[in-house]
């Protein structure tokens, strides 16, 4: 490694067939992607080198995002605008590049900054039903008709959930199952049209997911809690700044007009 | 976002929903609808396994740089799809367009190993397309098989409408065009397959009929029609340097089996090892030049991100300009921090120096393969590796650091007696004792050794076609006995040894000489659940066997059985080059003990240089 190197951060969205692929699978998916591009990045000493990147908040399969982060460390720098060129050229449908920042050189890893992220949660409809080659529609129309008025039922208690003096789910730890009351970690919690939106807490200091705000309303709302039959989107991912407000984590580092090395 | 096959429930629910999305980096889009030709291409093991593979990746590269011909892929739905396929009747699709494999031109599988055969009929069955070719009409795909396994085809040839025999990059353009000119003729399926079978390397089976005589063996093989080729000679690339190689290989999502550029140096191998099938059905031996691989390695690594390379050859030690390309391989990779792996080489003063370069000598082993515990039977195999040879590379590699080495043996093969296995235990001693020799301050600690013996499977087309192959029972008594006698040497607690169980063994060498009448055996274990035969957690054998004794078929027939020199084998209407005569000097030269040299030492007339090329044939050239 040269004595001095920069730090990057990456924001991407991932979105479309993506959502069926795995945290670490898309870290190599940039690794690699990194590779073609041919940008500068650092690596880490030894027999089998890796390159130095770290993902701020891993997304669960299944769940989509225009808010994603990752930081990477590297030995020269291009414009951001050149770095979002040359990284989309090496992307696939579903992931694609938004911005590249320069962090302050003491700047802390995107992973233990993090503080909350927001989503959109809607109703998979009969479009992400992707069938093609669906036999029983008549089977599949009843089911979707059931699971409509489910989710109808659940919008109908959103406004209300926040009111309660606690929100209890079950909460699977590494250890047990146990019931923990969740209103801490909601920040906000409302509807957007026939849409559910969250802001919650994430990261090390409190971890919220967003599954466990639907359960909760399905609890609330006395349907079955089925995890497949919500799309969970995120929006942006957010640190605490220095006035103590959550911020985007875009705002960490400034955007790079002047490479000093190229 | 792109329609895809399968529902979002489903692929939330399934393993590694990844699998079956397609959408990787270097996916070759095309538009179905604006191509002559849609060629689905099969490996029927699981994705990450499939995609490891570089002949499809050949000729996935090699196909769709044709304007006509859209290639796509599909891999064996897992069991946990497989179950979800069935119940709610989706049938199987490709990866690229996510669309019914039913509706294709082409089903090309290949045929890695014998073990997934049941495996293929998951892919027709779940594909909706009939599993017997006699019951196919013109709107099933033409279903062809090739690799190494279609060098003995008959045990699924009613499977198959053709087979390519051979190396694939030197027909498909006559296949394709055949294949345009009949379909706008409005040909019967019959017809067209009768038109197939007249190019070149193509095997139709339903174009032959066969007898069999009172005890069993062949009586008779012949085509039906006077125009179809008697023999199929086998394909084979000669200008090994002018041949499409794909310089922008797939870079799957998940981590495959093979998660690396992987480049191909030479084909075919000059060692001649009796018990090898890869040796003599790739002869002749064929080298890319050194400058068109360098060239390659920086492409691939390019295009892919890849950070690993791996060669691909059957022994790299015999490639022509190897220190070179290594060294080259060391510089530029190691610039772009891109690990080597090479495999097959020779433990001698150079490779030594490249793997101290290329490894972490504390995690790295050595890796012998005597595959014979004595030089007497090691000179039956015609495996050249003498003990004089491992002892010095091993103590080479004990002063340079290494303290790990790993042996690999065969058991169960032709004219092996106890003591032959006995010196499976002895050679690993000797070693180990040669290790301790060294004084204390110039060695590494302790040292491991790892011993491991497969049983032994006769193939086709090597000396060996006509050898008995061990049974079972005395086959793991004999491993029993290896397996006591090293716990009986001086440094047992230094060496390690395991052997491979003797099941899938068996029904490999059933199925590798086996004939036409096998389909049934594989039809039936299939339908009673046979699925994934190669992974053990799935492999079950007492299925296997009530399938063997439903059609009355006796696997000893195939196995146990000694052919007389005379005998017809199924195989003998493929001509791969070298001669059954050749084969047969081999195998009386193996019971003599007596070696072949290597066809750089010496030519032995095998007969493979009737294809043009070869050492042998370079060399005749020149003088």
């Amino acid at each position: 490694m040269s004595e001095e190197t920069y730090k990057i951060r990456i924001k991407y969205v991932k979105s479309g067939v993506l959502k069926y692929i795995g945290h670490l699978d898309l870290m190599r998916f940039f690794q690699k992607a990194f590779k073609r591009a041919g940008v500068d990045v650092a690596y880490s000493q030894g027999f089998s080198p890796h390159q130095l990147m770290s993902f701020a908040a891993p997304l669960a399969l299944g769940v989509t995002s225009e808010g994603e982060y990752f930081d990477a460390q590297m030995n020269s720098l291009v414009s951001s605008e050149e770095y979002v060129r040359i990284l989309n050229e090496q992307m696939v449908d579903g992931v694609y590049v938004k911005n590249v920042i320069l962090l302050p050189e003491k700047a802390k890893k995107a992973m233990s900054i993090v503080a909350a992220s927001d989503y959109i949660v809607s109703f998979k409809d009969d479009d992400d039903l992707n069938y093609q080659f669906v036999r029983d529609l008549n089977d599949i129309d009843n089911k979707e008709s059931q699971k409509k008025s489910d989710y109808n039922k659940i919008i109908a208690v959103v406004p209300q959930l926040l009111k309660k003096d606690a929100i209890e789910v079950f909460r699977k730890t590494k250890k047990n199952e146990k019931v923990e009351d969740i209103k801490k970690g909601i920040y906000k919690l409302e509807l957007r049209e026939d849409k559910i939106y969250m802001f919650l807490a994430t990261g090390s200091e409190y971890n919220l997911k967003p599954e466990s705000v639907i359960e909760a309303l399905c609890n609330e709302a006395g349907v079955p809690y089925n995890k497949f039959d919500y799309q969970i989107h995120r929006i942006e991912t957010y640190y605490k700044n220095e006035k103590g407000q959550l911020a985007s984590l875009l705002e960490t580092g400034t955007k790079i007009t002047d490479p000093m090395h190229n | 976002m792109s329609r895809l096959a399968l529902s979002d429930e489903i692929l939330m629910g399934i393993e590694k929903p990844a699998r079956y999305i397609g959408n990787e980096f270097n996916m070759v889009r095309k538009n179905p609808d604006e191509v002559d030709i849609r060629f689905c291409m099969c490996f029927p093991d699981v994705y990450e396994i499939g995609m490891s593979h570089l002949g499809i990746q050949i000729l996935y590269d090699t196909f769709n740089r044709r304007e006509d011909v859209y290639c796509e892929r599909v891999y064996s739905p897992w069991p946990d799809l497989d179950k979800v396929m069935r119940v709610k009747d989706i049938p199987l699709f490709s990866l690229e367009t996510q669309s019914p494999v039913k509706d294709f031109d082409f089903l090309g599988i290949t045929l890695q190993y014998e073990m997934c055969y049941t495996n293929i009929l998951q892919v027709l069955e779940l594909s909706q397309i009939p599993i017997y070719a006699n019951e196919r009409d013109m709107d099933a795909p033409i279903v062809i098989g090739g690799g190494p396994c279609s060098y003995n085809p008959e045990p699924i040839a009613d499977f198959f409408d053709a087979f390519y025999i051979g190396e694939g990059e030197t027909r498909y353009d006559e296949v394709f065009e055949c294949y345009k000119r009949m379909k706008t003729s409005g040909c019967s399926r019959e017809e067209l397959l009768h038109e197939l079978s007249k190019i070149p390397g193509i095997y139709v089976p339903s174009m032959y009929k066969c007898t069999y005589n009172d005890d069993g063996t062949l009586a008779l093989f012949e085509p039906i029609h006077d125009d179809v080729p008697k023999t199929v000679t086998k394909e084979v690339v000669m200008d090994f340097n002018d041949v499409h190689y794909p310089e922008k290989p797939l870079v799957p999502f998940i981590q495959v089996t093979q998660d690396r550029v992987t480049l191909e140096i030479m084909r075919g191998c000059i060692r001649g090892c009796r018990f090898c099938q890869a040796g003599m059905i790739y002869r002749p031996t064929r080298q890319k030049d050194v400058k068109l691989i360098e060239d390659y390695a920086l492409k691939m690594i390019s295009s892919t991100g890849h950070e690993e390379i791996s060669l691909s050859s059957l022994s790299s030690s015999d490639y022509g300009c190897l220190k070179e390309f290594t060294y080259f391989l060391i510089e530029e990779m190691g610039n772009q921090h891109v690990n080597i792996s090479l495999p097959s080489l020779r433990i001698d003063a150079f490779s030594l120096d490249v793997m101290k370069k290329v490894q972490d000598i504390k995690k790295s082993s050595l890796t012998f393969a005597p595959e014979a515990g004595t030089q007497r039977l090691r000179d039956v195999i015609n495996k050249g590796l003498t003990e004089e040879v491992i002892l010095n590379g091993a103590m080479q590699a004990f002063y340079g650091g290494w303290n790990k080495v790993k042996f690999y043996f065969m058991l169960g093969l032709p004219t092996e007696t106890m003591e032959d296995a006995e010196g499976i235990p002895a050679l690993c001693e000797r070693v180990a004792k040669a290790y301790y020799d060294i004084p204390k301050d110039q060695r590494n600690g302790k040292i491991s050794i790892t011993a491991s013996s497969s049983f032994f499977v006769p193939k086709p087309f090597t000396p060996f076609q006509w050898a008995a192959m061990l049974d079972p029972e005395t086959y793991i008594e004999r491993a029993h006995h290896v397996k006591d006698t090293f716990r009986q040497q001086l440094n047992a607690r230094s060496l390690r040894y395991t052997y491979h169980e003797s099941y899938v063994s068996v029904l490999e060498g059933v199925f590798a000489r086996g004939d036409r009448r096998l389909s049934k055996v594989i039809y039936d274990a299939y339908k009673s659940g046979c699925i994934f035969d190669a992974w053990t957690d799935f492999f079950d054998n007492d299925k296997w066997m009530e399938a063997f004794e439903k059609n009355g078929i006796v696997k000893e027939f195939y196995t146990t059985r000694e052919r007389s020199e005379d005998e017809l084998f199924p195989w003998d209407f493929i001509d791969i080059g070298v001669t059954k005569n050749f084969l047969l000097s081999e195998w009386k030269k193996a019971k003599q003990e007596i070696v072949t040299p290597n066809c750089r030492e010496k030519c032995s007339g095998c007969g493979a240089a009737k294809f043009g090329g070869g050492v042998c044939f370079e060399r005749q050239k020149k003088d």
